[in-house]
């Protein structure tokens, strides 16, 4: 009986590191798909040009406008996400902390509401515009990539905020400290480095979204010089050249991709390279 | 010492505005979306757009049952790829492999999870399209690639981050003390994972999964991009789809030109809405209800 | 005349270079009550979690030594753990009942050996919960979940379920620190009774407990032992300026 145990073990044992290394083979087969399809077309052009005609059936130009229409879009967003969203975490931290029943409600609300797909918020975006009588913009890009990320930029910044040991606000108040001070003085500082991760995260997230933007962000050749105009993103740009029949500017989707990629990797190494910072420097 | 009270005052009084917002935002946005489907509710019976299968706008057929069938189809067959192979995994990095192979997986997650979609939809198009047109010929059926099959495969290697973070986590903060517990009576590892593991951590494996699966559900452009975009009920994971998100996402441009198109399309959102909130209510009832018992 | 169960020799126990325990040279006799005394973290719980080889859950140690169960070496890689196991019952400090129902954790032993006839499990898991006087109270909801049990209940109950695997010896680490005084009462007089028929491993670091119930008292501080003999011996004449410090000083 036991050899049948022993077998049975070794089977699911060698499974279990089958699919171990099949996820780490997905990831790197993965990256390594995308750089090889997409390196044949990237070239200085690709990331410095807007553009030009007849860029759609092969012509000249590059993906600047997608580039810089992102950047744009996901630094406005994630800044209005900050400025909304670290006010609550704060709030939760220092207001809520004495009072446990509303901030884990508060809590499980915004678990559930990071869940919400980007689509939905897209579509109300879209039909508020309508409503409003408003055309595709970089604004309202904005909003609805904010309203996406507002939910993971406070969660984020809340977990880190709950590391902040409670005897060090307790003496922020024994000293007399106001809350707003408290707030700002001692769990700002302590966790400065988490809070940055928070927002490259959020930032991440903003950037990379496609269902977000489809409807409310719109699409140009040109690089937007007001809120008002419409914006290219990278993931748009990669999706509607993709469509395209003509090879060549497949291609060029490819290195598109590899453009948002290599942004995205970048974005997620500086956030652990942080992170590990943000371990050094902490009071325990 | 008045002025610190009044900079209080006013901070805290952001704070609560940003509160206030925050919270208000799911109930505007269902809000919304409910007002934007009543027009198409009130001319048709709920059960009727939900179990029709004619999907002709400008007649004014709305049957969303061919698009209801294609998500639930499609996250089916990412659950089956995704969720054994996570479950599997998860249990490897945490109860058999060293240490430092779990430290390693730790940004392979991370990075997986931070992959936009659309780049998932890309490699979808390279790599899984033509895989599931091979796979077809072996079974002699033709497909052109773009299927259930390759939604549901994509749709699975984005989910297995998110799903396997979770369960990495739920396995951990199962006690050592309760393997030993079971080892201590003579059972072997591998029964004490059987056994004791799993049950224990039942409830954080259904959330993980639920949460999965509902990320599943939501996801747009990845699905889009390789599932084929053909209204019908598929009958086999061979054939192309039509998933709820993709719904919204290809025809929001003809919305205004057609009656009730824009209505139908809203409570499509809506639909997916729901379904996405209260699977993630579940699922996180159960986390937290698994984390109340050690 | 009794005789040796256990006997180690030259155990050292070493986390990442740091060492645990030291050199330790001990014998355990048969069918009697054995104390562990000392400090807490001065690797008590880790001699006995070697005798079991629960220490093989954690990476960074590093055990060498002999250990001899009736004979058979414990520590040889090839020997099968889950038979060695069996013969020795963990009782740990806090009760961490099974996640299943009050039968199904007593049964859980007998149903990993193989047993399947259901008149034969229900027959012990009843015998082994009267052994530790916990029938009367659960005999009505014996397939309730186990964790609704008081903890004092819990920890008769994982008692229960490491007899009914009928072992040999009964590892019993600091098992009443976490019950109330009742319970714990409870407990001593559980491992009084089964005295005749199991040699009995407490690791504790309450002296009237080890008063109370030795009939060897073994004391270790800081990974050495440092003196052993009969309780009269350890507690009323100690020999090492160690032992009388702790003493002293109390619990």
């Amino acid at each position: 009986m036991l050899k049948r145990k022993r077998i049975e073990e070794g089977i699911f044992k060698t499974l279990a590191a089958l699919a171990t290394t099949l996820i780490i083979a997905v990831l790197l087969f993965l990256i390594l798909v995308i750089l090889k399809h997409g390196c044949k077309a990237l070239n200085w052009d690709m990331i410095t040009k807007v553009p030009q005609g007849g860029f759609y059936f092969g012509g000249e130009g590059g993906i600047l406008n997608a580039i810089i229409g992102s950047f744009y879009l996901a630094l406005g967003a994630t800044g209005l996400a900050f400025i909304i969203g670290l006010p609550v975490a704060l709030f939760m931290n220092v207001y809520l902390i004495r009072h446990r029943f509303w901030l884990n409600r508060i809590r499980f609300f915004l678990d559930v509401l990071w869940g919400v797909p980007s689509i939905v918020y897209g579509a109300f975006s879209f039909t508020l515009m309508l409503f409003l009588g408003l055309r595709a913009s970089l604004l309202a890009g904005i909003l609805t990539v904010t309203l996406l990320i507002v939910p993971i930029m406070i969660r984020s910044i809340d977990e880190v905020l709950r590391t902040v040991p409670e005897g060090l606000l307790e003496s922020a108040y024994a000293l007399g400290s106001t809350r707003t001070e408290i707030a700002f003085k001692v769990f700002f500082r302590q966790a400065l480095p988490g809070i940055v991760t928070a927002i490259l995260l959020s930032f991440g997230r903003g950037i990379g979204d496609a269902a977000s933007v489809l409807f409310t962000a719109g699409y140009t050749d040109y690089i937007p010089t007001s809120l008002s105009q419409p914006a290219a993103t990278l993931p748009l740009a990669i999706f509607f050249q993709l469509s395209s029949p003509i090879p060549a500017v497949q291609e060029r989707a490819y290195a598109s991709a590899v453009v948002l990629t290599f942004i995205i990797l970048l974005i997620s190494l500086l956030a652990r390279l942080l992170s590990s910072k943000y371990k050094e420097h902490t009071i325990k | 010492m008045k002025r610190r009270k009044q900079i209080d005052h006013i901070t805290s009084g952001w704070m609560l505005i940003c509160l206030f917002v925050v919270l208000l935002i799911p109930l505007v946005i269902g809000l919304g979306l409910v007002l934007k489907s009543l027009p198409i509710l009130k001319l048709f019976p709920l059960s009727e757009l939900l179990n029709g299968s004619e999907w002709k706008p400008m007649a004014g057929h709305f049957g969303f049952k061919p698009f209801i069938v294609s998500s639930l189809y499609v996250t089916l067959i990412s659950f089956l790829i995704a969720a054994p192979v996570c479950l599997l995994s998860a249990i490897y990095l945490t109860q058999y492999a060293r240490h430092w192979l779990l430290s390693l997986m730790q940004p392979v997650i991370d990075i997986l999870a931070g992959i936009p979609s659309v780049v998932y939809g890309v490699w979808g198009i390279l790599v899984v399209v033509p895989l599931v047109v091979r796979l077809a010929s072996i079974w002699n059926l033709k497909t052109s690639g773009y299927c259930i099959l390759s939604g549901g495969i994509v749709l699975a290697v984005m989910s297995i981050p998110f799903i396997l973070n979770i369960l990495i986590e739920v396995f951990q903060t199962i006690p050592i003390e309760l393997k030993e517990a079971s080892l201590s009576v003579g059972a072997t590892y591998w029964e004490t994972i059987k056994f004791v593991l799993l049950r224990e951590g039942f409830s954080g494996i259904m959330a993980a999964f639920g949460l999965g699966i509902s990320k599943a559900l939501g996801e747009t452009i990845a699905v889009l991009m390789v599932v084929g975009n053909v209204v019908q009920i598929p009958g086999s994971p061979f054939q192309a789809a039509y998933p709820l998100p993709a719904l919204i996402a290809n025809n929001y441009g003809e919305m205004m030109s057609i009656p009730m198109y824009d209505s139908a399309l809203m409570f499509a959102a809506l639909i997916l809405f729901v379904i996405i909130v209260l699977f993630n209510i579940l699922a996180r009832l159960a986390i937290n209800h698994g984390e109340y018992r050690c | 005349m009794s005789d040796s169960i256990i006997r180690i020799r030259h155990l050292n126990v070493s986390h990442k270079g740091i060492p645990i325990l030291k050199d330790i040279n001990l014998t355990i006799q048969r069918n009697k009550v054995t104390v562990i005394l000392g400090p807490s973290g001065c690797g008590k719980t880790t001699l006995l979690k070697c005798l079991n080889r629960l220490v093989d859950l954690y990476n960074g140690l590093t055990v060498s030594g002999r250990i001899e169960l009736d004979g058979e070496e414990i520590l040889n890689r090839k020997n099968d753990l889950t038979r060695i196991r069996q013969k020795m019952g963990l009782l740990s400090q806090r009760p961490y009942p099974l996640p299943m129902s009050i039968f199904d954790n007593v049964a859980y032993g007998l149903k990993i050996q193989g047993v399947r006839n259901h008149t034969e499990l229900a027959n012990r898991v009843e015998y082994y919960l009267k052994q530790v006087n916990l029938w009367a109270e659960v005999a009505d909801r014996l397939k309730s979940p186990a964790s609704r049990l008081s903890i004092g209940q819990q920890q008769r109950l994982c008692l229960a379920r490491g007899l009914a695997v009928e072992p040999e010896i009964i590892l019993a680490d600091e098992p009443t620190s976490a019950l109330d005084p009742l319970s714990s009462t409870c407990i001593e007089e559980q491992f009084m009774k089964l005295k005749e028929n199991y040699t009995i491993l407490i690791v504790t670091h309450i002296m009237r407990q080890a008063r109370r119930l030795a009939d060897h008292v073994i004391f270790i501080y800081l990974g050495e032992i440092i003196e052993q003999g009969p309780p009269s011996e350890i507690f009323d004449h100690p020999q090492h300026p160690t032992t009388k410090e702790y003493l002293r000083v109390g619990h």
